[in-house]
């Protein structure tokens, strides 16, 4: 708007843009261009708006989907067939909601249901600029298209339902840079694990990261998603990367993104998101591409992780009390031996999916590994595609029967085994190496015992009915 | 509504771990409820299964304040965690660092989130862990935190969310009342970016 200007990041040229008002004290409402809702963060906030007489300002910038509850087995029952009584209540609640309040809503029989955050981005309803919010901490997986995402609790759902804009504190800025390409059959899922790693879960608390350099520009968008979506395992309010001819070549395949001329008129504007020179981060780390090699969670934070070829800490070597003990409490809960290589331990269950690494490109990674092998015995391995989408063209290429041939479960979209909410769960002891994101003591169900990888590995992991370097066993 | 906060007198609770994470707070299979209320039972759960764990200790009782590790309240976006700690009567957090989302919700529940340095928490987190030491008045109004060895700790915290909190405002009503400058944004924003359009007619059938 103004050429004079001081020199911006991307989020803040996003920021500023939305900025309807000051409300004072350093206090900004800031507009929602699109709003994500589930069927777990949002009883309460339809709850709020009907208990006061509200509705909903925008309802065509807002959709719906239920994901975190639906079970992943036979879909043909409907809602009234989930089984689970609580979960089937917070589903036809939502469809209640949406209902009495005119929201769009992706039911749960149509092909483009799916995680939340995987249905977006594939449906054009993720666009660089945005402002995207969703009661869901990943909605930082959008930052991929050049958006400012973030998730919110259940009352800022109301809060924006209710008036499209929400009230926020500028948030600080991190610049993470990745120089160098990434090495042969390293991931993305690698890198975000390697980030994490050396800046902790709290390492970028209260900023919003711009991801940049040459392995981050080479990424395809699948894997873009699963940095930004990580973001917040860092600790991070929003991931985010500039948007480029990557991500425009993704939109003009999506059913409701801008076409034609407007879509050309939306690539100039969107040509203008990027930081400009001299505008300065709060903290910047740079990280060589290079050194990153396949990642291993092995405790109970993603910031308990090492490099595949590495061993399990322990705690005698450990200096500091508070450090020791919390070192301690992770081992024991995941039946570790102190000391010994991550490399070798056997698994129970392998779980392929996720709004981390449930895309298409994800599935395909896997496949690769898996053509023509088997399953270990006694290993249970499931793969759920992200959304019905990523599922209908995972079996028009043929990846279904690749998975079931193995040995592989090949079931219906959502969350599933990523939190222990619906049908899909670790039993209490067992190892799983999962595609996921979170390995909190319980997540995906209590006792379960998660270890953090990506697909790749996890289907090499499958295979050999351990932990294995991917690259050991790659044709 | 949200109840306003302006003193905090009680016990404090020591929560001596870090990255305390939402589904520690409150695990997955408590979020299947569509009300706030009623989470007690669930919050903590797996810590609360351990015998003599301080969070239902008889000499903690009432207990209104926790004092907890770093970077607590990390992982998802769950208001349920703060719901969670409500229907346990916490009605103040005090950690080294408080993830943001969790943070955020807080402020939205009457819950007093305070970020202290790490060696006050220390302080605390021992003043806590023996009951006769374990009482803490915390003011808002004044941002301090008063234990009982007679020491006064000062925190700080965003002006506008103190007011907030103070007043209990309801947040919603108040960004109601700027429907002319939301109104404004939204006309300008039609013709400057018609691509961010509506998406009622695409989805509903
Ligand atoms: S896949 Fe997992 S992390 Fe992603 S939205 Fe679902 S529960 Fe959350």
């Amino acid at each position: 708007m103004n050429a004079a200007r001081h020199p911006r990041l991307l989020f803040e040229k996003i920021w500023d843009a939305h900025v309807v008002g000051d409300i004072g004290e350093g206090a900004v409402l800031v507009y929602i261009d699109r709003h994500l809702v589930n069927e777990v963060t949002s009883p309460q906030a339809f709850e709020g708006l009907r208990l006061a007489g509200r509705s909903v300002r925008r309802p065509g910038a807002t959709i719906a989907v239920a994901d975190h509850n639906v079970p992943t087995g036979d879909r043909s029952g409907g809602v009234a067939a989930i089984a689970d009584i609580d979960s089937r209540l917070q589903v036809q609640t939502l469809e209640r909601n949406v209902e009495e309040f005119g929201v769009p809503y992706i039911p749960l029989v149509s092909r483009q249901q799916g995680i939340v955050h995987v249905v977006g981005p594939e449906l054009g309803l993720t666009l660089p600029g945005m402002t995207i919010v969703c009661g869901d901490s990943h909605t930082s997986t959008h930052g991929a298209f050049g958006a400012l995402a973030f998730g919110i609790g259940s009352s800022e759902v109301e809060h924006v339902l209710a008036t499209q804009t929400l009230v926020q504190q500028k948030p600080k800025s991190m610049l993470i840079k990745v120089n160098n390409r990434l090495g042969a059959g390293i991931t993305p899922k690698d890198l975000i694990l390697h980030i994490i790693g050396k800046i902790g879960t709290a390492g970028a608390t209260g900023h919003v990261i711009e991801y940049a350099g040459e392995a981050v520009t080479a990424l395809e968008m699948a894997g873009r998603m699963t940095l930004c979506n990580m973001s917040i395992e860092a600790g991070a309010r929003a991931g985010m990367i500039a948007p480029d001819e990557t991500v425009y070549a993704w939109l003009r395949n999506c059913p409701h993104a801008p076409k034609g001329e407007a879509f050309e008129a939306a690539v100039a504007q969107w040509e203008t998101l990027r930081s400009d020179k001299g505008a300065t981060f709060d903290k910047t780390l740079i990280i060589d591409g290079r050194d990153v090699a396949p990642m291993v969670t092995w405790g109970t934070s993603p910031e308990a992780v090492t490099t595949i070829d590495g061993l399990i800490p322990d705690p005698a070597v450990i200096e500091d009390t508070a450090k020791r003990k919390a070192v301690m409490a992770m081992l024991d809960y995941m039946g570790l031996e102190p000391g010994r290589p991550i490399k070798g331990l056997p698994v129970d269950i392998v779980f392929i999916g996720s709004c981390t690494n449930g895309r298409i490109e994800d599935l395909r990674a896997a496949a690769e590994v898996i053509r023509g092998r088997r399953v270990a015995a006694g290993v249970r391995g499931l793969v759920v595609p992200g959304s019905g989408e990523v599922k209908g063209a995972a079996e028009a290429e043929g990846l279904d029967r690749i998975f079931l041939e193995a040995g592989f479960e090949w079931r219906e979209p959502g969350c599933s085994m990523c939190l222990g909410m619906n049908p899909d769960q670790v039993p209490p002891g067992q190892r799983c190496a999962s595609t996921s994101n979170r390995n909190f003591a319980g997540r995906q169900g209590p006792g379960s015992r998660t270890h953090l990888v990506a697909p790749a590995m996890a289907a090499a992991a499958a295979i050999a009915g351990e932990l294995v370097d991917v690259r050991e066993i790659a044709r | 509504m949200m109840e306003p906060v302006r003193d905090i007198a009680g016990q404090a609770i020591p929560l001596r771990i870090d990255n305390v994470d939402t589904d520690m707070i409150i695990p997955a299979k408590y979020l299947k409820t569509i009300t706030r209320k009623g989470l007690a039972s669930g919050a903590f759960e797996a810590l609360r299964s351990r015998p003599g764990n301080l969070l239902d200790d008889p000499a903690y009782a009432g207990a209104s304040i926790l004092v907890a590790g770093d970077n607590f309240g990390c992982g998802s976006s769950r208001e349920h965690a703060p719901w969670a700690l409500l229907d346990l009567g916490i009605r103040c957090v005090i950690a080294p660092s408080i993830a943001d989302i969790f943070y955020n919700n807080c402020f939205k529940n009457g819950i007093l989130p305070i970020r202290l340095p790490l060696r006050s928490v220390e302080r605390l987190m021992g003043l806590a862990a023996a009951p006769p030491t374990s009482q803490m008045t915390v003011s808002l109004v004044n941002q301090t935190i008063a234990s009982a060895d007679g020491v006064t700790e000062h925190f700080e915290i965003d002006t506008a969310r103190k007011a907030d909190l103070i007043k209990g405002v309801d947040e919603i009503d108040r960004s109601l009342r700027e429907a002319q400058a939301i109104q404004r944004f939204e006309a300008h924003d039609r013709t400057a970016r018609p691509w961010v359009r509506d998406m009622a007619s695409d989805f509903l059938v």
